[in-house]
């Protein structure tokens, strides 16, 4: 289990763009470097970036090997009613993690 | 070497440095662009590309890309891509976004290579691609060591 770090406000009035900064601990190895032992290291990396808005896909990215170790996705939605926001990632070697915040939307 | 022979030389390098395109990208990277966009010839505009003009550390360089939308159900930006001219692989990555993502914006971290050309492609709800390229100069590469191409 890979560690995540998710910002994003817990409170917002209807309406409101928020910031949602989603981080996760991964080495995203590119296979194209060599190991200790001067072999090439096998790519493993997070192929898959999705956030679910109850239920509803809002954003979605698809990384390659040009991406960061650790990689950090920033991006804005709408909030529109309180709910759970989901945040999944999938990768090589089978990699699947899912994390869950709360979003509590208040009138304008 | 004769005084004239090196003037004659220096004003021979700057007629080459303008007659080089400006836009000479290698056709790996229009190839995976034209992957994106379905064949269509991305315009430049709208697209603002926020990223440092010189890299100490090509292992984790900040981006930011912003879209000029308005973000309603109309008139959105349906996807955001990423792609560089010398890295190993051409595609960096691809966000995906709509009407509810509220503000075209996204950032990430990347890794670069070597100094390079990078372009950000957005698409747009109807069907429309914008682009923005820029230029950035790596000291310290990432992904390869000691033979950046």
């Amino acid at each position: 289990m890979a560690r995540a770090l998710i910002h994003m406000p817990a409170t917002a009035r209807r309406g409101e763009v928020i910031e949602i900064r989603a981080l996760i601990g991964h080495p995203m190895e590119t296979g194209y470097r060599p190991g200790a032992d001067g072999k090439i290291v096998p790519r493993d990396i997070i192929r898959k970036f999705v956030c679910r808005y109850n239920g509803e896909q809002v954003f979605g990215a698809e990384l390659h090997q040009a991406v960061s170790a650790n990689p950090y996705i920033g991006f804005f939605t709408v909030a529109t009613e309180s709910g759970t926001l989901e945040f999944t990632w999938e990768g090589d070697n089978g990699f699947a993690q899912t994390e869950k915040m709360n979003l509590t939307v208040s009138a304008p | 070497m004769k005084r004239r022979e090196i003037l004659a030389a220096g004003a021979g390098l700057a007629l080459l440095a303008l007659v080089r395109p400006a836009t000479a990208t290698p056709e790996e990277m229009a190839a995976a662009i034209k992957g994106f966009t379905g064949g269509a010839a991305p315009k430049e505009g709208k697209v603002a590309f926020d990223i440092a003009q010189l890299i100490d550390n090509g292992n984790a360089v900040p981006v930011t890309i912003k879209v000029d939308s308005p973000m309603s159900a109309a008139d959105h930006v349906s996807a955001i891509a990423i792609f560089n001219e010398k890295n190993p692989h051409t595609e960096v990555a691809v966000f995906t976004l709509g009407a509810r993502a509220g503000r075209a914006e996204v950032s990430t971290r990347i890794r670069l290579a070597t100094s390079q050309r990078l372009i950000a492609i957005a698409r747009m709800s109807d069907g429309s691609y914008w682009s923005k390229s820029v230029d950035v100069i790596v000291t310290l590469a990432a992904c390869i060591e000691g033979e950046a191409p």
